[in-house]
């Protein structure tokens, strides 16, 4: 009641008596939304979401440190969603020991240490072999995405992509891993005759088929006022650059941003899994 | 409930009784196998007569639909008869599925039976037997190429491959002149090509891959690698074979599996990556055999090997080394040169209309940029490695003597010396009113640009011989202990980065990352925190100082290769092999890269392709790096001279 009470008279108190409130200073960080989902038509959803975010203050400041992972299953009888959850997992665990282990134990940088592109190559070599091994038949997409405070170090198999998201648009980062694409590319094959491929699904890279796997590797700086998006084919093949570039301009945050690039996927039919990993890095 | 359920579940998994399993129909087919052979892990056991006829000898190699087993003909009891059994191993479970493999096969055997040529396998039977049906062919002694290629070191001679070559050509011609119908191999790859003992050519396994391959996993299927885009369509002709044949061939010589590659890359990996001894005619027909384009490819298999006859490498005669294939591809005429009294192994600066240059003889020369008339010289005590370094109006330079010069850029006259403790190899640099320079005395120095007065030194753990970079709030240089430093402009420590040997190769600021080289043969591209972020190797230390232009990282090795590399990703572009080691920084400009070798030569590349535009030859080791100035090329060699040659 007496708090009730204390309510009550704070309200009738004159405006300019109101405590002012202490300005505290908001520490620069990375700003992160995403969401999934199954989509209209699937029943299961085989992409798989893996977000580690660290924040670090003190004597020796740490940059914001963000690892970002996305990959897209396949593969029938739920081995899809095996092989991208074991996937990313396995991947997380690498980069996270030999990159931010290493930053936290504060060890003199050496040429003794394998550098962030050979540690990620290794992350999804051994993505590779754990879902060869622990999935047989699944497959999967997979790309990291490490951001160190506003650089970008990208890993990439697959057709799931990353994007620089700047006021002039998108600029798609990693090259998609599909047949059908490549022949479109050498006109080959027309847009149209690309959609109806009985191999349009195909793709000529992909986590979990074992043997040896050739990793791309990217580095960006994500410049003032960008993002980096990371999206499965669900997201990017139902809307096309233009209108998720739309759609991320309006949108307040990125968790707004990634809810509204589902739903508008989702109204375009939903006919696959739809992901979508939003990053702004820290302002400062 | 939730205890109810896990119960029953774990009724569900108990194991059955086991008059039940024998109940289950599925159950009991595994059971009691099919009568027939003997197996070994579902492959016919040693010893195993099919027919009467054929003693099975053992295992020659399993693909998706078949296996084939070496085996001897019994009928002919006084001699060694061997063949090669082939088993189809229909695995299909949908009926379509299992009918289409039984009529490949089938095809198989009809195909093989309508050809005669010395390179196609001959059929001796056919015939089923259990649940199995077998294809009996000639038995070919020898090893398929893609054996002999993972059991090759280095690389396949060019005379032998186009030898292969040629050969494939032939049974590819007789093929689809076939009449009444063309026969397109379609699945040409290095393990269907069998070299017998006698070093000939047979194609193996007319099994029709494509019909095999949609068969496969669905949506997982890996590319073949070797097949032509064409075939995505639906289209299967024989200028697909051509291209099988060029991508074989790709493969052979650049040891490159295209199965591991983007589908249609060949062009974006010329041989000057992997394999430099192939010589740009054979690169040629190998290129034109691969055309997307059906219509850009030789009409014809006899068209191609026509081609590959007219080499000389076809002759048996190894192909000329493409350095001296080139010859001096337009050799420029120096525009001046100017004769100092020892090695000139300091690189020329340019400053207005005066080019400065240092020299073992102990002197600072300055000379006009274009006629290269002598200016003045400033004698100094010790012979001059490092470079001049020019900024308002002065000229700073170390010595071996162990000082540092400030010199009148226009006059000559000395303004001051800086004294250390060692010879001064390190080139100054100058910013922000200071001149930072390292020294053999392993400090790196800070002094007042006016007065010559020491603001700070640091401290490494070796000499430091590398010129200092200067960031906007850092200074970067390495020194002999291995080390890469990044000293805050009041001198304080920021970071280090520890190489393996002496880093002796100036660091390069890019936009996002420091490029440096090492003597532990890596040049490393750091980020600004002194994270390595990639490396590449190279075959020998890197002395050489790296350099970035467009987005292209270019540095010279000791192994005697200028390495293009790709700046953000750290992927290898192209190198070019010179004639001695690379010790002298490359200077890009307008896509064009310049370098000394020790060999003599002073190169000029594309920067794109690495190919050369043209190379001047001097008469001493090139150490010095090249200075550009509006179009000429000022550049010292050991043979004393100070050479300017037009860009």
């Amino acid at each position: 009641m007496a708090f009730l009470k204390r309510l009550r008279r704070s309200k009738t108190r004159p405006r300019e008596l109101r405590p002012k409130l202490e300005p505290v200073k908001t520490p620069s960080r990375m700003r992160v939304g995403w969401a999934t989902d199954v989509g209209r038509v699937r029943t299961h959803n085989e992409d798989a979401v893996l977000i580690v975010q660290t924040s670090q203050e003190g004597g020796e400041t740490m940059p914001p440190f963000g690892l970002f992972i996305l990959a897209d299953g396949m593969g029938g009888h739920q081995s899809g969603e095996v092989a991208s959850a074991m996937a990313a997992r396995r991947a997380a665990r690498h980069i996270l020991h030999e990159v931010y282990g290493r930053l936290l134990l504060g060890q003199d940088r050496s040429a003794d240490q394998p550098s962030v592109s050979e540690v990620l190559v290794q992350a999804v070599t051994l993505a590779n072999t754990a879902v060869a091994v622990g999935a047989p038949g699944g497959g999967t997409t997979l790309t990291c995405a490490l951001v160190v405070d506003r650089q970008a170090h990208i890993a990439h198999v697959g057709d799931s992509r990353a994007y620089l998201v700047s006021p002039d648009g998108l600029k798609q980062l990693t090259r998609d891993h599909s047949l059908v694409d490549r022949l479109v590319e050498m006109g080959q094959l027309t847009a149209a005759e690309a959609a109806n491929h009985p191999q349009k699904n195909v793709l000529y890279r992909a986590v979990g088929q074992g043997g040896t796997l050739e990793v791309d590797t990217y580095l960006h700086s994500i410049p003032l006022h960008s993002h980096l998006l990371l999206c499965s084919d669900g997201l990017w093949g139902a809307l096309g650059d233009a209108r998720m570039a739309e759609i991320i301009a309006a949108s307040p945050n990125p968790q707004v941003a990634c809810q509204s690039l589902v739903r508008a996927a989702n109204q375009a039919g939903g006919r696959d899994n739809i992901t979508a990993i939003l990053v702004t890095p820290p302002a400062e | 409930m939730r205890k109810t359920e896990a119960q029953s579940e774990s009724e569900r998994n108990a194991p059955a009784p086991i008059d039940d399993q024998a109940a289950d129909p599925l159950s009991t087919r595994h059971m009691s196998p099919p009568a027939g052979p003997v197996r070994v892990d579902g492959a016919l056991a040693e010893g195993v007569v099919l027919q009467d006829r054929y003693r099975i000898m053992g295992l020659l190699g399993a693909g998706g639909m078949s296996t084939v087993y070496k085996a001897q003909d019994m009928r002919f009891p006084n001699v060694l008869r061997l063949c090669a059994v082939k088993e189809m191993t229909n695995t299909a479970t949908d009926p379509q599925v299992r009918a289409m493999v039984i009529r490949n096969f089938e095809r198989e055997a009809s195909i093989l039976a309508t050809l005669s040529h010395a390179a196609v396998p001959q059929v001796y039977d056919y015939f089923t037997e259990g649940e199995h049906s077998y294809l009996v062919l000639e038995f070919i002694q020898g090893k398929n190429l893609e054996t002999v290629l993972s059991t090759t070191e280095g690389f396949l001679p060019e005379s032998q491959v186009v030898i292969w070559a040629m050969q494939i050509c032939e049974v590819l011609t007789y093929l689809h002149y076939h009449k009444p119908h063309p026969i397109v191999f379609r699945d040409l790859k290095p393990s269907n090509i069998m070299i017998d003992d006698n070093g000939r050519v047979h194609l193996v396994d007319f099994g029709i891959a494509k019909v095999f391959q949609s068969g496969q996993k669905g949506t997982m299927i890996g590319t073949e690698g070797y097949s032509p885009p064409e075939q995505y369509r639906g289209v299967a002709e024989p200028r697909g074979d051509i291209y099988s044949l060029g991508a074989t061939l790709h493969h052979l010589l650049s040891k490159q599996d295209p199965r591991l590659e983007p589908p249609f890359s060949f062009h974006e990996r010329p041989f000057r990556q992997s394999n430099p001894l192939v010589s740009t005619q054979l690169e040629e027909i190998i290129s034109r055999a691969l055309q997307y384009d059906v219509n850009r490819r030789y009409s014809s298999a006899e068209e191609m090997r026509n081609a590959l006859s007219s080499l000389r490498s076809a002759r048996g005669v190894a192909p000329a080394y493409s350095t001296t294939d080139l010859g001096d591809p337009g050799a420029p005429v120096a525009i001046w040169q100017f004769a100092c009294e020892d090695e000139v192994r300091s690189s020329p600066t340019l400053a207005g209309a005066v080019v400065y240059v240092g020299a073992y003889d102990c002197n600072l020369y300055a000379l006009d940029a274009e006629t290269g008339r002598f200016l003045w010289k400033y004698p100094t005590e010790g012979g001059i490695g490092s470079s001049p370094h020019v900024a308002d109006g002065r000229v700073f330079v170390g010595s071996k003597d162990g000082l540092v010069y400030a010199i009148n850029a226009e006059s000559g006259r000395l303004l001051w010396t800086c004294p250390t403790k060692g010879p001064v190899y390190s080139s100054p640099r100058a910013q922000y009113g200071h001149v930072f320079f390292g020294s053999d005395d392993h400090h790196l120095h800070a002094v007042n640009v006016g007065s010559g007065r020491v603001a700070w030194t640091f401290e490494a753990e070796a000499a430091i011989r590398s010129s200092p970079a200067i960031g906007q709030d850092a200074i970067y240089f390495g020194d002999e202990g291995g080390s890469v430093y990044a000293i805050g402009v009041g001198g304080e420590i920021q970071w280090r980065f520890r190489t393996r040997r002496g880093v002796t190769s100036s660091p390069f600021l890019g936009r996002e990352l420091i490029y440096v080289g090492s003597k532990d043969w890596y040049v490393y591209a750091l980020d600004y925190r002194g994270l390595p972020v990639w490396r590449h190797r190279t075959n020998g230390p890197v002395v050489s100082s790296p350099v970035v232009g467009e987005s292209v990282v270019f540095f010279g090795s000791a192994d005697g290769a200028l390495y293009a590399v790709d700046a953000t990703s750290g992927h290898f572009l192209w190198q070019y092999k010179a004639g001695g080691q690379i010790t002298s920084n490359p200077t890009y400009k307008a896509e064009v890269v310049y370098f000394g070798s020790t060999d003599g030569a002073v190169y000029a590349l594309e920067a794109r392709t690495g190919q050369v535009r043209w190379r001047f030859q001097t008469s001493g080791p090139v150490v010095s790096s090249p200075c550009i100035g509006t179009d000429t090329v000022y550049i010292g060699s050991c043979d004393h001279y100070v050479y300017a040659l037009p860009e």
